[in-house]
């Protein structure tokens, strides 16, 4: 399992704003250690964020997102206490799935 | 008897190919409504330049928009490791966002699918190796647009 996703969530005039920061070290599998051997790639693949058990963002990613992705869109509808859920899959197969209440 | 033994035979093995097609329908109806719409782009996201990424995304020549879709880089990275890209359009049905870098190793970084009711928006951060150009890819009722901005890269963000 992955480091925990921090996630936001938030509703206003009827659409709701989410902000999500995962913690990955997206390793480019170019970079080289202190002995000058290659760090193998390491990386989210595939992210989806569910509201109410529907798909609302799905992504993928390659090498050149950032360490510790950041994503932030927004869909109409959503009320306050209602969950959106984020999940990510990366190259080695490891996954987290984190889950939010929506605020006001 | 041999005649109607043989037919039998027949309409049984129509009644499994046809239930032998459904239940491929099927399969490929279900993974496509949940797994395999999210298939990480292989091809796409091991290209090392952009007529091959556009073409492994199946928008071979997208037509040049620079205003119906809104790219917002900075002018100037000072770290290259992590730059902000939000991209947004105001072209109807968007169904796909793609970010790129175009002189990455691999330039394709993200890719977004929006559902219908998901705001045609998103804002994430990118590697930058050296000053380039950023490109978004808009998939709208189908048809690809793009646009560019160059961010000047003071550190890089991809080595060592």
């Amino acid at each position: 399992m992955g480091n925990p996703m921090k996630i936001r969530a938030a509703v206003k005039d009827g659409v709701t704003e989410v902000k999500i920061l995962m913690q990955h070290e997206m390793e480019t599998g170019m970079r080289k250690d202190g002995d000058g051997s290659l760090v193998p790639a390491w990386f989210i693949t595939e992210v989806k964020a569910q509201y109410q058990g529907r798909t609302v963002l799905e992504a993928q990613f390659g090498q050149s997102v950032s360490k510790n992705p950041y994503l932030l869109f927004r869909f109409k509808g959503g009320a306050a206490g209602e969950k959106v859920t984020v999940s990510w899959v990366d190259n080695k197969g490891d996954s987290r799935t984190d889950e939010v209440a929506i605020s006001a | 008897m041999n005649k109607e033994i043989n037919l039998g035979r027949r309409e049984a093995l129509k009644a499994g190919g046809g239930i032998g097609l459904m239940a491929v329908l099927g399969a490929y109806g279900l993974l496509n409504s949940t797994a395999a719409m999210a298939e990480w782009n292989k091809a796409a996201f091991s290209s090392k330049a952009m007529d091959e990424a556009f073409a492994a995304m199946g928008a071979a020549n997208p037509e040049v928009n620079a205003t119906a879709i809104q790219l917002s880089v900075p002018e100037i990275a000072e770290n290259g490791a992590i730059v902000p890209v939000t991209v947004s359009s105001t072209l109807a049905n968007v169904e796909q966002i793609t970010i790129f870098v175009d002189k990455n190793q691999n330039v394709m970084a993200a890719n977004f699918i929006f559902p219908a009711g998901t705001e045609s928006m998103v804002t994430t951060r990118v590697k930058m190796g050296q000053t380039a150009n950023v490109v978004a890819l808009v998939k709208a009722d189908g048809k690809f647009y793009r646009t560019a901005k160059e961010v000047k890269v003071t550190a890089g963000g991809c080595g060592g």
